[in-house]
């Protein structure tokens, strides 16, 4: 700590702890601040509370599939993009086709996934600024798609649903009337989720021009999904590399523009993740008019899989952005080793770069555009 | 009122402790019922019902919250200045019902009807920012700390504005005595059919409302200027350390302030306790109905205003109150001098 002696008045500046248990740091992330008066100079990341040694445990089981069950604990808020990834992993290792069918209710399930994770993320991001509404409005929505998961999977948040060769059981008769259903009384909502939030004087006050992340910052630091194109940056995996089926589909990728500040402020995350969940609707839609009513939902793979010597990594795109999956395997039951590349590890890492200067109400809407998971974080 | 109770009970002392203690009485029932309404009112917002176990829509629910709260331990942190940070809860409350002495209730109940009432009151809630720095001060904890300075600061600044637009009224009103300015605002005489409530009397009275409004938002730490206990920032500001009936005084005087500085809004600009229909429904029981109906409605508005916006931040807040409230206060004011010389 410096000591600024001005006029014989003696200052110093102020070490304070911003969490583990602070309502704004999503979970248990701790953040060592630096304060001088209201300005944060310097912040020190501090994480590793939620540790639960998932690559560790993934080296343990002596199944591949007993592993699908632990990335769902990945991150939590978006489980079936975190098993999608590392099913589509697993496959590309034993070099297996999964039936059509398979492949379209995967990507509905992730769209529909992708959806309730960013209203999750951007109605926290209006708690964090106060606006408590909103957030509450988000999850009246998430509360549909949860019930849709919960049809389809029995569970409403740990789903265990995706396994290696396609899905656990077969989709309930009105998985299509209730999706779409969804998909139809969505839509308005959105707006009114602009009117509440996007537009309003106080919240664009309040993150505009609010940690400008320039693009070249942001992949410099490797950042990806909605942290990137929050900066400008036209980069989407389902676009830029597809996976599954995504190459068939009809789709923008939003990117921030800058318009009510600076390219790369909180506005510009936060306006990405409401426009995506447009984009997830449109593939939603897409989905479930091409998708085959009968087929196989599992093909024939043996009960425990031994995958061939090798390596594999396959990235696809979550909520959160580039989630990458590298197995390496040495022809047993069980992998070798199983390394997760967690987007918003990476994420955060760029905290401190763009905090600094900030208020300290400002850091908390830095973090809360960065929508980070805390269980993905620290796996 | 006075009189009558000298008459019912056997010596002046105890008429003049009874007189005194009804304001007591009426914030207990009101912040009963407001901490009730906020609830309702912010389940109304959000699409859900709130309490509902509690007695007929959960009406007991914040009776159930106090015995609570009276239950809990009396926490006082280690290295906490033990004698502040006990002092505060009084203090802060104390403030705040004090500033009920000069508030015309009916015609027939006031406190106290000095000549200086509007000068007593602004000056008695002052007292509220010495209680919050206190508090944060005694806790001993960075985040209380600089929740008390934001309050410091914020209350402090708010005050001009608030001045300002209540001096614009007292220029119309011409006394300091909150029961004569609620009198002369009696009578269903303007355009024929509007009550002579200030605010209907002179153009610029609207816009002096409106800053008095805003102000009166910040002065009781309500959204979109709750910065001092901004519960997502500085998780609860200066209350941080504060637990159980302590922390029940806080949220108690919080209230208070806010029914106050309704009321206050309600005798300068809608008329005290005359009731909008002229002699109809008048009296000093309809007078005490009509003035808490309206004041409730000022504090429906708040709590509305709560659930609807997000919070500005520090400076955004200072840049509000001084670049744009106080000479939007200071213009409003020699507009309104302005109109009593010519009309």
């Amino acid at each position: 700590m410096d000591e600024i002696i001005t006029n014989g008045v003696q200052k110093q500046e102020m070490v304070i702890n911003m969490g583990p248990q602070h309502p704004s740091t999503h979970g248990v992330l701790r953040l060592e601040v630096v304060l001088d008066g209201e300005v944060v100079k310097k912040v020190t990341a501090d994480i590793g509370y939620l540790h639960r040694c998932f690559e560790k445990h993934a080296e343990a089981m002596d199944d591949y599939s007993k592993v699908i069950p632990y990335t769902d604990r990945i991150d939590y808020v978006s489980a079936m993009n975190q098993e999608h990834g590392y099913v589509i992993a697993v496959e590309k290792l034993l070099d297996l086709e999964v039936p059509e069918r398979v492949e379209y209710m995967r990507v509905i399930l992730a769209e529909l996934q992708r959806i309730a994770s960013h209203l999750l993320g951007v109605g926290t991001f209006g708690l964090d600024l106060g606006a408590f509404t909103p957030f509450l409005y988000c999850f009246i929505e998430r509360e549909k798609i949860l019930k849709i998961f919960e049809k389809v999977s029995g569970a409403r948040l740990l789903y265990n649903y995706m396994c290696i060769g396609g899905l656990m059981q077969d989709i309930p008769e009105d998985f299509k009337t209730d999706t779409r259903e969804f998909v139809k009384t969505f839509r308005p909502k959105i707006q009114e989720l602009n009117d509440l939030l996007s537009s309003n004087r106080i919240f664009i006050d309040r993150t505009a021009n609010i940690g400008v992340l320039p693009a070249e910052v942001a992949l410099n630091y490797a950042a990806s999904g909605p942290m990137l194109r929050g900066s400008g940056v036209k980069w989407d995996l389902r676009r830029n590399d597809p996976y599954s089926i995504y190459d068939r589909f009809e789709f923008d990728i939003p990117v921030g523009k800058g318009e009510v500040g600076t390219v790369g402020d909180c506005w510009d995350r936060y306006i990405v993740r409401v426009r995506e969940m447009e984009e997830s609707l449109k593939i939603i839609e897409q989905a479930l008019d091409q998708m085959p009513d009968e087929g196989d939902v599992k093909e024939a793979v043996p009960k425990r899989v031994r995958p061939a010597e090798g390596e594999v990594y396959v990235r696809t795109e979550t909520p959160r952005g580039e989630l990458g999956y590298y197995i390496i395997s040495d022809k047993s039951a069980s992998p070798f080793r199983v390394k997760a590349r967690a987007p918003s590890f990476v994420n955060l890492s760029i905290l401190p770069a763009i905090s600094k200067g900030a208020l300290i109400a400002d850091l908390v809407a830095i973090v809360g555009s960065i929508d980070i998971v805390l269980g993905e974080v620290d796996r | 009122m006075i009189e009558f109770l000298e008459n019912i009970t056997p010596s002046t002392t105890m008429a003049l402790v009874i007189h005194a203690m009804i304001p007591l009485g009426l914030i207990l029932v009101y912040a009963l019922f407001a901490i009730w309404m906020e609830r309702k009112v912010a389940a109304h917002v959000q699409d859900r019902l709130g309490p509902m176990r509690v007695g007929w829509h959960g009406w007991a629910q914040t009776i159930a919250d106090m015995l609570k709260l009276l239950q809990k331990e009396d926490i006082i942190p280690t290295d906490a200045s033990r004698f502040l940070f006990r002092f505060a809860p009084f203090l802060i409350f104390v403030a705040s019902y004090a500033a009920f002495a000069v508030i015309p209730f009916s015609s027939g109940y006031i406190g106290s009807s000095i000549n200086i009432g509007v000068f007593y009151l602004l000056a008695i809630t002052s007292l509220l920012t010495l209680s919050v720095i206190m508090a944060a001060w005694a806790s001993n904890n960075k985040w209380s700390l600089l929740g008390g300075m934001r309050s410091a600061a914020q209350m402090v600044s708010y005050e001009v504005p608030t001045i300002m637009s209540v001096l614009s009224v007292i220029v119309v009103a011409g006394s300091l005595n909150l029961m004569t300015v609620t009198e002369m605002q009696s009578g269903n005489e303007i355009l024929g059919f509007l009550p002579n409530w200030l605010i209907f009397q002179n153009p610029f009275l609207l816009v002096a409302f409106v800053i008095f409004f805003v102000s009166i938002l910040a002065e009781s730490h309500r959204v979109p200027f709750d910065l001092p206990e901004s519960e997502s920032e500085l998780v609860a500001g200066y209350q941080t350390e504060y637990s159980g009936m302590r922390w029940g005084i806080f949220m108690l005087a919080e209230y208070a302030d806010m029914l106050l500085l309704s009321l206050l809004g309600v005798v300068l600009f809608f008329g005290g306790w005359n009731s909008p229909f002229g002699t109809f429904m008048d009296g000093p029981v309809w007078g005490f109905f009509w003035f808490m109906l309206k004041g409730m409605l000022l504090v429906f508005v708040m709590m509305w205003i709560r659930w609807t916006l997000p919070r500005y931040r520090v400076d955004q807040l200072m840049r509000i109150c001084w670049n744009i409230l106080i000479p939007a206060s200071f213009v409003n004011f020699v507009l309104i001098a302005l109109w009593e010389m010519i009309f």
